[in-house]
């Protein structure tokens, strides 16, 4: 993007290409929403998965359901809205060209982000991976889970499948958290070095929707993987 | 648009409403419903607290016609894959196989 | 009818070709005109290399017990053909280098909204082309482009992985690209410049870009469970283990199918173009031809079963999947009418790229009527799987969209370059394509009739008269295509200078010099008039 320079020997930040601010920013936003339907897509394909094997084999994801702790699920939902909270609040002070809130803003969704991925990665898989049950690596439930399963009378390898749809999706979930974590850690760089402004904060507002997508698909996916068994 | 900022306080109360509704979605999963309901009362909550992500977070309630949209296109085509899919998958027991193969005599296979 | 007017000479203007040299200023370019030649070249060598599959094949062919390679060869050899012809060449086609070099142009932009993503979804391209072509070094797949499970994902001992790993990669590419399309269009176009002002080339690619978007992450995440069965076997199309194949069939398709519009649409829209500025006519019913191109892009997300009729799809579904499949028939056949309407009485002149839109309109209406055969089911059930099935695809997609393509890139070739190609043997190219083209297909609609099965290494000898046939078809069509690409790169140097608008056509890209300067236009244009203005005297 050329950018050339105003009388005040200030940074323009109109792109070349576009007319006036508005237009640029018009784009950006509707451009973000653009590529998140695709991302709706993306997610949704696994979604039409699992609703076809729920539907098939309801039992064995309900007892599949009960080996995940909904506890952790439900933490991660709640720090999830609050990371949205902030990445929301991180926008505002763009808009308002409060450079320090922006900062602090972004910072506080990062660390919410990776309070989540760690929740998930040492808590739930490390968990699952001692016992036996993650699908296509080590999946041999035993002791407990095993009689547990047996009580419920389901196949063995449906259940796996359940299994195989919590990891696919929670994990092409984190995949896309860890991104997020890129992505506003650049934008934490930037803001830092004050390169955003009222008129020129369209990274930060897409980054947010993105951020905010990812938030979505967490909602659904809790109770949808975390809940079906009920709680208990 | 570009100009529309929204008050903390709309955010705040946004943000009670979905913890609200996620400890909502919890208590409900403790509580005995018949299935189907069951999904169908967790999938509503979880629509409510997406519409308010995107109507509020993500600015939505305050953009044009032709971003809403393309919000709603991508999850109208999710539906298309959604509902014809399972126009297969729950239509396929509607005709049981055919068991006429079985009273010819089976050519072994060389 | 061509008025060139002689220039002094190109170099002393400056223009997008001459403004820098040098492969940094190639490879970091955003100019989406630059970009649109990158994308030329990539394309125009994939194209060799899946037509080079091609041409084994037909060689192979020429024997009922198979001429030339193993069976095990052979279907490595369909699967390639099929896979880089799909994803690295017709996908991306006319939307990556008629489509980038012309969107901006026609709607009054300086440039594509996100320049930048452009050239990315280029070098996106390049990753996932470079990703396929090892796996064809390595060996190849023999899935067939379809990559159905279980075979794919527990028996074929192939690069699976590999190759899908690049299809994977290029669909990304589409994605930026349509995405693109979608912002420009919307919100870059020049003052005056409404809707129903749009060229119908915009319209197709607004809806081409659609069904990228939409559709493309859906074969992503496919590819994506099929590689971690692969890896995994964790049952997900697994029958054995509670899987189901079909559900493969269903992702798979639903984008695929939607693909084969992504690849139709903008020849559609080139079409539209050509028709009416070798007619020297008004389009005949502007709107109808711009809706049919959304609603060929909305309905055609609504037809993918018809592709599993005899897999194991509920008969029930299969009803509704053909019924939609009648319905998503009409918008294409509304598009045939109206383009014959608009040649009548025109005032037609029969340069190379009308010679290619002519041959568009009667192929791909061979093409697509006998969709229609294979959307019935009961016909679909004898002739699914045949060679018919390969007679219709490619009546569409080379008979439609490689002329369309090809037709495009004549059209607007002195624009592209500032040059013009030798007009006979341009011609004379666009005849060989076409009698090389019929007598390549049209054999295998009987082929299919009678009963001869796809992907088959060997057939039983009465077929072998016309597979000799559909060859000898199959080399003359392949010298068909060489010679463009020789006249057409010796006129980029050799060629004589082309004005501003050779052809006397409507359209703002007209109104730059040729080849256009970077930022398209001097000033933003006005637009007051209608599409395809063609007045009466100018018949």
């Amino acid at each position: 993007m050329s950018e050339h320079q105003a009388t005040s020997g200030v940074l323009d930040p109109l792109a070349h290409q576009f007319d006036d601010l508005e237009q640029q920013h018009e784009a950006s936003y509707f451009g973000m929403w653009i590529f998140l339907a695709t991302e709706i897509m993306f997610f949704g394909g696994m979604f039409a998965g699992y609703t076809i094997y729920r539907h098939e084999y309801f039992s064995a994801f309900e007892a599949g359901s009960r080996l995940l702790d909904w506890r952790f699920g439900a933490a991660n939902t709640a720090v999830l809205i609050c990371s949205s909270l902030t990445m929301a609040l991180a926008v505002r002070a763009a808009q308002m060209g409060q450079r320090k809130a922006l900062i602090t803003f972004l910072l506080l969704t990062i660390v919410l982000g990776m309070a989540f991925l760690g929740i998930k990665f040492t808590f739930e898989w490390t968990r699952d991976w001692h016992e036996h049950i993650v699908p296509g690596i080590n999946f041999a439930p035993q002791g407990e889970t095993l009689k547990q399963l047996q009580d419920a009378k389901v196949a063995l390898p449906h259940v796996e499948l359940f299994m195989f749809f919590y990891f696919a999706m929670t994990g092409f979930h984190a995949l896309h958290m860890i991104v997020g974590i890129g992505l506003l850690t650049v934008l934490t760089i930037m803001a830092n070095q004050g390169r955003f402004s009222p008129q020129r904060f369209n990274p930060v507002e897409g980054s947010g929707l993105y951020w905010h997508f990812v938030d979505i698909v967490w909602i659904f996916l809790f109770p949808l993987l975390y809940l079906i068994g009920g709680t208990h | 648009m570009s100009g529309h900022i929204v008050p903390q306080k709309t955010y705040f109360t946004i943000f009670a409403i979905l913890i609200g509704l996620t400890v909502l979605t919890t208590w409900v999963a403790s509580v005995h419903i018949e299935p189907p309901w069951n999904t169908w009362v967790a999938l509503a909550i979880a629509v409510c607290k997406a519409t308010l992500v995107i109507l509020f977070f993500m600015h939505v309630k305050y953009t044009s016609n032709l971003t809403r949209i393309a919000v709603v296109a991508g999850f109208f085509w999710l539906a298309i894959l959604l509902t014809l899919t399972l126009s297969d998958i729950l239509t396929r027991t509607w005709i049981p196989p055919s068991t006429a193969w079985q009273t010819t005599t089976v050519v072994s296979p060389r | 009818m061509s008025t060139t007017t002689l220039e002094p000479s190109i170099e002393s203007r400056v223009h997008y070709l001459n403004v820098s040299y040098g492969i940094k200023s190639w490879l970091l370019t955003t100019d989406h005109k630059r970009i649109a030649l990158l994308y030329l070249v990539s394309i125009t060598l994939m194209f060799f290399v899946g037509g080079s599959a091609a041409v084994l094949m037909r060689l192979h062919l020429i024997e009922p017990t198979g001429a030339l390679v193993e069976p095990e060869t052979y279907n490595k050899l369909f699967s390639m053909h099929g896979i880089i012809m799909i994803f690295f060449f017709l996908i991306p086609s006319i939307p990556a280098t008629l489509g980038n070099f012309l969107v901006p142009m026609m709607i009054g932009a300086r440039d594509l909204a996100f320049p930048r993503v452009n050239l990315l979804s280029w070098y996106v391209y390049i990753v996932g082309a470079l990703l396929t072509l090892s796996g064809i070094i390595a060996g190849g797949v023999d899935t067939g482009w379809t990559f159905y499970p279980p075979y794919s994902s527990n028996y074929s001992h192939t690069h699976v992985m590999l190759v899908a790993f690049g299809v994977f990669v290029s669909g990304f590419s589409s994605i930026l690209t349509g995405f693109n399309f979608i912002v420009t269009i919307h919100k870059m176009r020049a003052p005056g410049l409404t809707w129903f002002r749009l060229p119908l080339f915009i319209w197709a690619m607004y809806a081409t870009s659609v069904i990228q978007v939409l559709g493309t992450p859906v074969v992503a995440v496919t590819i994506a469970l099929l590689a971690l069965e692969r890896l995994f076997h964790v049952g997900i199309f697994d029958p054995k283990l509670g899987g189901d194949p079909i559900l493969f069939q269903h992702l798979f398709w639903f984008y695929s199918h939607p693909a084969v519009y992504i690849m139709i649409l903008p020849g559609m829209g080139v079409v539209s173009e050509l028709v009416t500025c070798f007619s020297r006519k008004r389009i005949f019913g502007y709107r109808i031809i711009a809706f049919s191109s959304v609603a060929i892009a909305v309905v055609g997300f609504l037809v993918w079963g018809h592709h599993m009729f005899v897999s194991g799809q509920s008969v029930y579904a299969g009803l509704i999947f053909s019924v939609l499949s009648f319905a998503v028939a009409i918008p294409s056949a509304i598009k045939v009418f109206n383009w014959t309407a608009t040649l009548y009485k025109g005032s037609i002149s029969y340069d190379a790229p009308m010679l290619y839109a002519l041959g568009f309109i009667g192929l791909f209406t061979m093409g697509g009527v006998t969709g229609l055969f294979l959307a019935s089911m009961a016909v679909d059930v004898h002739v699914h799987d045949t060679y018919f099935v390969i007679a219709h695809f490619h009546y569409i997609m080379v008979g439609g969209a490689v002329m369309a393509y090809l037709g495009g890139i004549h059209f607007w070739w002195p624009k592209i370059t500032g040059r013009m190609y030798p007009d006979g043997w341009a011609r004379f190219a666009a005849l060989v394509i076409f009698v090389g083209f019929n007598l390549t297909f049209f054999p295998q609609y009987m082929l299919g009739y009678l009963g001869m099965p796809r992907r088959y290494a060997v057939y039983p000898p009465e077929f072998q008269v016309l597979n000799v046939m559909s060859s000898a078809g199959a080399s003359i069509l392949g010298i068909g295509y060489l010679i463009p690409l020789i006249y057409l790169t010796w006129s980029m140097r050799y060629g004589p200078l082309a004005g501003p608008n050779p052809w006397g056509a409507k359209g703002l890209e007209w109104q730059t010099p040729s080849p256009p300067p970077t930022e398209n236009f001097e000033e933003t244009p006005v637009v007051t008039e209608e599409a395809y203005a063609y007045s009466k005297e100018e018949a």
